[in-house]
């Protein structure tokens, strides 16, 4: 039978078209698998961010074709003290809304680790503020800070703690706190959630291992939970950084960068000038400006997750 | 060193009791080992002694001390888990030496210590690998290590062999047993593998149900089993269990299933038509004249032994013979227990009725 078949396979072989063998070549077939997602990364990642660069080098308004202007935008930027106070804004913004956001989201998946009644319907209930949409509660949080209206002044008033209202969102203190709550509120479940996940791939026979070895509560989170977390916490904290960063919903909606653009982040300020008051090409320059503190949170998020040594397979010997 | 005394322990989760009031009187220096199928309260017994689990009711005492309320870091014992439980961050030389840094040991006795365990376990020059980069048995040895470093009052072993292939378990069963020899360090071993238990302890303990249903050496319950139950789980191939009743006509015999007469060195007074299992060990099997009829289904060499499967009565039962018969299907054979070394329990109880 295999006499027959061989002389058979051969001529078929040559009569191939050139179609047929790209259809099943690996590398071919590889490629066409990629496109479409190649192409929508294309269209909607590297083409915009390409063209808010190039924006950003242009005097382009609403309405009217831009020219290059080289740095122009940058030189007026350099000068310009709102934008460098929402520099700063969004660094303090995103610095201490982070830190908490880490600091609460661990005690809290840590809680949530242990053994307790009703376990399930807590984990649901701490992602709430997770999937309410963001408009929705940056209004509920507007109402809660509101000064005259507010829940929290009339409470305390209430108790004989303060006289008057507070007035949240009209001092510029009290409105970067608020809003510095209201984002870690959004953002605390998204960290519990994920360092709960890296919390539950860790065996509990380290911890009786590490309890017989002497180890305390504390000793046990020291030397078995934060090491063998910190591969999941490089991605989580990256992704909240990132996040944080570039946040405008919450602050749009709860301040619009007041008072005296105290709550002025880099994006809403970015927004203000371009979309508000039509200036494309500057406000593209602010948000450009944004790229730099992004790739330096990257960078450092790459270095923490380089793979650690105890995380390689049997290579380096 | 130290002795270590389980006085009527209780183990209850919920209203579910899982132990029923246990005594283990273990021996300074003794390697005992728990056996007993999945369920039989084994593991249970071992993470009560370690602290891990609480005592429902009864004691458990470490050399002179009642540890029912002391904390695991504070019993002085070391425990080897099943998978080991290393800590994958840690080299080989930090997980051995964790508890000594926790116990605020100087850098010098740890290294000291680390050394010469790594030393007598052979894991000097893997000291400073991950567990990821090691083999099965090199892991195994590392959480022995971790265990010898603190030289505690005793050794805990939880199915430490369970993860390995059947090569390497050999090998481990023979550096473990050396190891005891060695360090003469109480030890406490839960298995469900009863030749692990034959060839490592000195005292068995076989549980079942949550009950101890033998304690002995390995030799004892190999030639008395106090049951069908601790009949049947030591030794292998398992011992045969064939149906019947007692005569005592004159001579004492046993009729078996479909009225097979085999012969029993003797049967207690008064037992006669007594309803009883009849066991007899593959090995004590021989080919004689005056044997039982059988018929040969199955022969399965191994080289050093053959283990012949045949139907005595309309029963199957194993045969074991090291010398080399011609066997084949469907041969009739006569085959004879030796008398002196069967064993009969009794039907209803599964106690054992002969001496």
């Amino acid at each position: 039978m295999a006499d027959v078949a061989i002389p058979r396979a051969k001529p078929q072989m040559s009569e191939d078209s050139a179609w047929t063998q790209l259809k099943h070549n690996r590398n071919w077939l590889g490629f066409w698998f990629m496109v479409p997602a190649m192409a929508f990364l294309i269209f909607f990642l590297a083409y915009p961010l390409g063209l808010g660069i190039w924006l950003s080098f242009t005097d382009t308004r609403i309405g009217r074709v831009g020219h290059f202007i080289a740095t122009e935008n940058y030189e007026w930027l350099w000068d310009d003290s709102i934008f460098w106070l929402s520099v700063f804004n969004t660094l303090l913004y995103t610095f201490v809304a982070s830190a908490l956001k880490f600091a609460i989201g661990l005690y809290l998946a840590l809680l949530l680790n242990e053994n307790m009644p009703f376990k399930a319907m807590l984990r649901a209930m701490v992602l709430i503020p997770f999937i309410v949409p963001t408009v929705l509660s940056a209004l509920a949080f507007w109402w809660i800070f509101d000064s005259q209206f507010s829940i929290i002044s009339w409470s305390l008033k209430h108790l004989g703690l303060i006289n008057q209202n507070i007035n949240f969102l009209g001092d510029t203190t009290w409105a970067r706190i608020c809003v510095i709550f209201a984002n870690i509120w959004r953002g605390v479940p998204f960290v519990a959630i994920t360092l709960l996940a890296g919390l539950q791939t860790v065996s509990p026979s380290l911890y009786e291992a590490a309890t017989l070895d002497g180890a305390t509560r504390w000793q046990n989170f020291r030397y078995i939970t934060y090491p063998l977390l910190t591969p999941i916490i490089a991605v989580v904290m990256t992704f909240s950084v990132l996040f944080t960063f570039t946040d405008f919903q919450l602050i749009w909606a709860m301040t619009r960068g007041g008072p005296v653009n105290a709550t002025h982040l880099m994006a809403t300020l970015s927004y203000q000038r371009a979309i508000i008051a039509g200036q494309l090409g500057e406000g593209a320059a602010i948000s450009s400006a944004m790229i730099p503190f992004l790739l330096a949170a990257i960078m450092v998020s790459w270095f923490g997750l380089q793979r650690r040594k105890w995380q390689q397979g049997e290579s380096n010997d | 060193m130290s002795s270590v005394q389980i006085r009527d322990v209780r183990k209850s989760f919920g209203n579910f009791e899982v132990l029923h009031g246990v005594t283990i009187p273990i021996e300074d220096g003794q390697f005992v080992v728990l056996v007993g199928p999945s369920g039989c309260g084994k593991s249970t017994l071992l993470r009560m002694l370690a602290g891990l689990e609480n005592i429902t009711s009864g004691t458990i005492s470490i050399g002179d001390r009642v540890v029912n309320n002391v904390q695991p870091k504070e019993r002085d014992i070391a425990m080897v888990f099943q998978n080991y439980a290393l800590y994958p961050h840690m080299t080989v030389a930090d997980n051995m030496g964790f508890s000594l840094k926790l116990r605020n040991a100087s850098s010098d006795e740890i290294n000291k210590r680390v050394k010469r365990a790594a030393e007598i376990l052979a894991l000097s020059p893997l000291l400073d690998r991950y567990p990821r980069q090691l083999s099965g048995g090199q892991r195994q040895r590392v959480a022995m290590g971790r265990a010898i470093v603190r030289d505690p009052q005793v050794f805990l072993f939880d199915e430490p062999l369970s993860n390995l292939d059947a090569k390497l378990r050999v090998a481990m069963r023979t550096e473990i047993k050396e190891l005891h020899q060695r360090l003469k360090t109480t030890t406490v071993y839960v298995t469900h593998d009863q030749i692990e238990a034959m060839t490592m302890a000195d005292k068995i303990v076989v549980m079942h149900d949550g009950i101890v249903e033998q304690m002995g050496t390995p030799l004892e319950l190999y030639d008395k089993p106090d049951n069908q139950f601790v009949a049947g789980f030591i030794g292998s191939p398992a011992m045969n269990f064939l149906k019947g009743h007692v005569r005592l006509n004159g001579v004492a015999t046993f009729e078996g299933p479909n009225g097979v007469k085999l012969p029993l060195k003797s049967a207690p007074a008064g037992s006669d038509g007594r309803p009883a299992v009849y066991g007899v060990r593959p090995e004590h099997f021989t080919i004689a004249d005056d044997g039982a009829e059988a018929e040969i289904i199955v022969v399965e060499p191994t080289g050093s032994e053959t283990q012949v499967f045949a139907k005595v009565g309309g029963e199957q039962v194993v045969a074991v013979f090291r010398e080399r018969h011609q066997f084949n299907p469907g041969d009739k054979v006569r085959l004879k227990p030796d008398p002196s070394l069967v064993h009969l329990f009794d039907d209803a109880t599964g106690k054992r009725m002969n001496a």
